[in-house]
């Protein structure tokens, strides 16, 4: 076979696989679509789901469209959502970085017992830690603040960051940095300058982790939060689901609504994502 | 580096920024967690006793998920409300609690004579009124005009008529194997849920019951696995000739569906079918029982006024008896001569944890799986070993004796080592590595690590937040002795444990496996599309898990799912899918691989990426073939990227209740349930035995360090490259 041909048959795989797997990860979501065209909420069970009659009422519904008063106010909880959670992810990776490249680079005292410890927070099953961390909250006078928020977001995601980071600082060659060394830079400079650029990829993948994990986040913000302002589109959304009946219609609307930013996010970091090889600063 | 600093300081700046304070703090504060209709009415409610009394009313709408957790978490710290609403079925928890104080002010004995009895009963425990009652809600019979024009006197003239409305139209549509909805079918044979003390759905009558709704399901009188969805939607597109549900159906159903609401009728040979009654009610925190316009507000919320402009915009079936004589819309007026005759819902704690066993006993007898009588017993035998009381409190000593043995062996240990030089050069050399972690050591501290040693200290006790009362190991003990019970019983600890690592297991190979080939094809340089390819796969991912969820567990529907449709399409027969372990695991796992796979696709994306390029080229030239290039060179590479990813992958998957909860709930009878739904099941559905439901989150937290040493871990792997 020529090797053209064995690209193309190749290629064909390819597509084909990655059609196969497109299918799966959109199959279900027709529903979610159906749902939210639905004007009660309520998909025919089909093969292939349509709405009989589609209309956009519950996207004017969760966007209070025509009430200035609504949507304006779900502006503003958009808003929240999204300073929130880009805030949690500058936080943990700020926070995580720096301890993720001294866990590759140094041994230290403690170092082990460290990582240890981090690991083990993952392990434990959060059902009961919303209570404790309203008290802590409480006594640091951040309850019904972003910055509580935040805080608690970012901490929560800086376990798996630092893994992440660190796995990525590993693979990064340390004579980069000595070189650099050797020409006179200090160690900070080093890390600023050689080692974090060549850990892009990972720091826009850690950073996409931490944001989707307040993106996604009701329970805390429900507790945390005392205004309406406030809410973060979670809570929002959560609020379709009643004692009795879910407003299914209503709660996919406002579930696309919420997942266009991300797609809009991922698009955009898929650059950050490709680009680790073309920064030059790898190369020395 | 500034530029970063600069974007810093402005997040910094604006999530910093105060939240805009309220200008004046407003008289009274109301949480509540009513929507849509009920919400506008309770609003221009408040306006009026605004307009009224001058007095500031901020309200606070909460999502009913989470609303009980933030009322225990805040009123007990002076942060809550001082007035909030809910269904008076949680009067129970809230006393247990002390989240609530008599209505004393707010409803003198004059006011008796404006609200129905059934209402002042609810909300009264030992005597007192602790609530305003403002509205009931029951379940009542709604028929679709065109199949039944006269209101059946019994639950047979009902089916006769339904079944003559033609092939495709169920007869009748409710959620059969919900205990809320069985009640009616109970309470017409002379049984109860519960009885005071326990678990009631036992004996003759309740046997009956069960069996004469087996009997339905079996004639197909009533839909197959029907959920509250699926039973609003039959009944709008007309394939269903009659429902049982609540005022909450009537909001949701479009204009054009023509309809009647009349009382549940009665059985042959039995009693009326008589509902569950809530009534809703205000409830005074103990911070507003203070204040003199909080007490005035709650005493407002009941009055003639209010209700009026309640029942008139909000459609609440009101409990206030005065403005019956005005209403006249037919829907209100037959929920409130339903109210009438409906059964009080019992309101202690102990009551609320008789649901689930109740629930998982129907759907056995509905499946044939198994007799009522044999059902019902296992259900009973489930409640008491559940709300077994706790042994008498042991002395503390042991525990206390342990600690302090511990600790005093690490002082000795700590001093010891600080007092070699060797480590003292050692620390000396570790403090510029400490300036690069000590803030991540602290944020992780405080927020992380300290809310789980509470969670671990709560492991400890039995009884409620506010009353706990030591019980030492005696949690750990009973988990870990199968509560008395043979060791790989229904329910156990190991055997639930044994149903997590193989959905841990086979999650995370299919996630890695998935994500692996995914991500290699995606990095493929002459790939075209990739950019489109890699949003589309990200979709499961950005969507938000509780309605995916949703949108599988309908997929996998036996009646009405795509994937029975789907298989039908191939020739293979309708699969059952909840009704066997085997396939209600399947279901499981093939929703949280699609919830999975995203996220291990874009690690290995991010990790191939920082692959040199030359590597692979040097691999070529030496002429290895694309799989061993891919094995020899790629992998290796991938590694210290990717385990840290499978490790927490698995630690998650290990702990990911969201999926088993949502999809399967633990179908059937409970035998796909994983260890963290088990500990849930133990804080929210028993009891509120959080002591019990921490003790078995120690224990899963154990398991996994103890696994995360066995295999090597992620803090052993040494040096990427070089």
């Amino acid at each position: 076979m020529s090797r053209a041909r064995t690209q193309r048959v190749e290629s064909i795989a390819a597509h084909a696989v990655l059609l196969v797997a497109v299918i799966y990860a959109l199959y279900p979501l027709l529903w979610v679509v159906s749902l939210a065209l639905s004007p009660e909420g309520q998909s025919e069970p089909r093969a292939v789901p349509w709405p009989s009659s589609p209309s956009l009422d519950n996207f004017r519904a969760v966007t209070g469209w025509g009430d200035a008063a609504r949507s304006w106010l779900f502006v503003r909880q958009l808003s929240n959502s999204l300073v929130v959670s880009l805030a949690t992810a500058f936080t943990a990776v700020v926070i995580a970085t720096p301890t993720a490249y001294a866990l590759a680079r140094w041994d230290f005292v403690g170092k082990n017992g460290g990582m240890r410890t981090l690991l083990m927070t993952q392990m434990f099953p959060g059902v009961a830690s919303a209570v404790p961390l309203y008290l802590i909250l409480d006594a640091l006078h951040l309850l019904d603040t972003r910055s509580g928020l935040v805080l608690v977001y970012a901490a929560t995601a800086v376990p798996f960051a630092i893994f992440q980071l660190r796995g990525a600082f590993l693979a990064i060659p340390v004579d980069l940095e000595e070189a650099a060394m050797v020409d006179g830079a200090t160690r900070a400079q080093a890390f600023l300058k050689v080692a974090l650029p060549a850990a892009r990829p990972a720091i826009a993948v850690t950073s996409l982790f931490a944001f989707m994990s307040a993106w996604n986040e009701f329970i805390l913000a429900a507790t945390f939060l005392g205004r309406e302002s406030a809410y973060t589109l979670p809570v929002v959304l959560q609020r379709y689901v009643g004692e009795y009946n879910t407003q299914w219609g209503a709660f996919a609307a406002g579930a696309i609504v919420v997942s266009v930013p991300v797609m809009a996010l991922f698009y955009v970091a898929q650059r950050q994502l490709l680009s680790g090889l073309t920064a030059g600063g790898v190369k020395g | 580096m500034q530029r970063a600093l600069k974007l810093l300081l402005l997040v910094l700046a604006v999530v910093l920024l105060p939240a805009c304070a309220e200008p004046t703090p407003p008289s009274v504060i109301v949480w509540h967690h009513y929507r849509g209709k009920e919400q506008e009415a309770l609003e221009k409610v408040a306006r009026a006793f605004e307009a009224e009394t001058g007095a500031t009313v901020a309200l606070l709408a909460l999502p009913y998920d989470g609303y009980g957790a933030k009322l225990e978490a805040a009123i007990p710290r002076g942060n809550g409300p001082d007035v909030f609403l809910s269904p008076h079925e949680r009067l129970g928890t809230y006393l247990a609690n002390k989240l609530v104080t008599p209505a004393g002010g707010a409803f003198p004995d004059e006011d008796l004579a404006r609200y129905e009895a059934a209402s002042v009963d609810a909300i009264t425990d030992g005597g007192t009124r602790w609530a305003v009652p403002l509205a009931t809600k029951c379940v009542a019979l709604y028929l679709a005009t065109k199949y039944v024009q006269t209101p059946p006197e019994t639950l047979e003239e009902l089916l006769t008529a339904g079944r003559a409305a033609g092939k495709g139209v169920v007869p009748l549509a409710y959620e059969a194997h919900s205990a809320y909805f069985h009640a009616p079918f109970l309470h017409a044979y002379g049984g109860k849920l519960f009885d005071g003390k326990g678990f009631a759905m036992v004996g003759p009558e309740a046997e009956r019951a069960a069996a004469r709704v087996a009997e339905l399901s079996r004639a197909h009188d009533i839909p197959e696995e029907p959920s509250g969805d699926l039973v609003k939607q039959m009944f709008t597109s007309g394939g269903a000739a009659a429902a049982i549900s609540g005022p909450w159906l009537a909001a949701d159903l479009p204009p054009e569906v023509r309809y009647t609401v009349v009382p549940l009728p009665r059985i042959d040979g039995a009693g009326r079918m008589r509902p569950y009654l809530t009534v809703d009610g205000a409830f005074l925190t103990p911070q507003g029982a203070s204040k003199e316009r909080a007490r005035a507000l709650v005493r407002y919320l009941g009055s003639d006024a209010s209700a009026k402009v309640r029942a008139a915009e909000g459609k609440q079936v009101v409990a206030n008896r005065a403005v019956w004589g005005e209403i006249d819309d037919p829907v209100l007026s037959a929920f409130h001569e339903a109210g009438t005759l409906a059964v009080p819902m019992p309101a202690s704690v102990a009551m609320r944890a008789t649901w689930v066993p109740a629930e998982q006993a129907l759907r056995k007898i509905l499946r044939g799986d198994a007799t009522p009588a044999a059902a019902l017993a296992e259900a009973k035998a489930r409640y008491d070993d559940v709300m077994r009381p706790p042994p008498p409190p042991p002395s503390p000593v042991p525990v206390v004796l342990l600690m302090g043995v511990l600790l005093l062996a690490g002082a000795i240990f700590a001093v010891r080592r600080v007092r070699e030089p060797s480590f003292r050069r050692e620390l000396a050399a570790s403090v510029p590595a400490y300036k690069y972690v000590a803030h991540a050591v602290v944020t992780v501290f405080v927020l992380v690590v300290l809310p789980l040693l509470a969670g671990t200290a709560t492991s400890f006790f039995a009884g409620t937040r506010d009353e706990p009362r030591y019980v030492g190991l005696t949690h750990y003990i009973e988990i870990l002795t199968a509560r008395g019970q043979p060791l790989l019983s229904h329910g156990s600890f190991y055997l639930t444990l044994l149903v997590t690592v193989g959905w841990t297991l086979v999650n995370v190979v299919a996630h890695v496996g998935i994500g692996l080939v995914l991500g290699t094809i995606l990095s493929r340089p002459l790939m075209r599309m990739r950019a489109v390819y890699r949003v589309l796969l990200v979709v499961p991912w950005a969507v938000p898990s509780y309605v995916t969820a949703l949108a599988w567990k309908g997929m996998f529907h036996r009646q009405f799912g795509a994937v029975n449709a789907i298989l039908a399409a191939v020739g293979v027969e309708p699969v059952s899918w909840f009704s066997q372990f085997s396939t209600a695991f399947t279901a499981n796992v093939a929703t949280n691989v699609w919830l999975g796979f995203p996220f291990m696709m874009v690690v290995v994306l991010g990790a191939l990426t920082s692959i040199p390029k030359d590597v692979l080229e040097a691999a070529e030239v030496d002429g290895a073939t694309r799989f061993q290039a891919f094995r020899l060179v790629t992998l290796p590479l991938l590694k210290p990227t990717l385990l840290p990813a499978v490790v927490l992958g698995s630690v998650w998957t290990f702990n990911m209740f969201n999926v088993v909860f949502l999809v399967s709930g633990g179908e059937p009878d409970g035998t796909t349930d994983i260890l963290v739904s088990e500990a849930y099941r133990w804080a929210f559905a028993r009891n509120a035995q959080y002591g019990y439901a921490a003790a078995y989150a120690v224990i899963i937290f154990g398991l996994l360090a103890l696994a995360s040493r066995v295999t090597s871990g992620v803090g052993k792997e040494r040096g990427g490259a070089k």
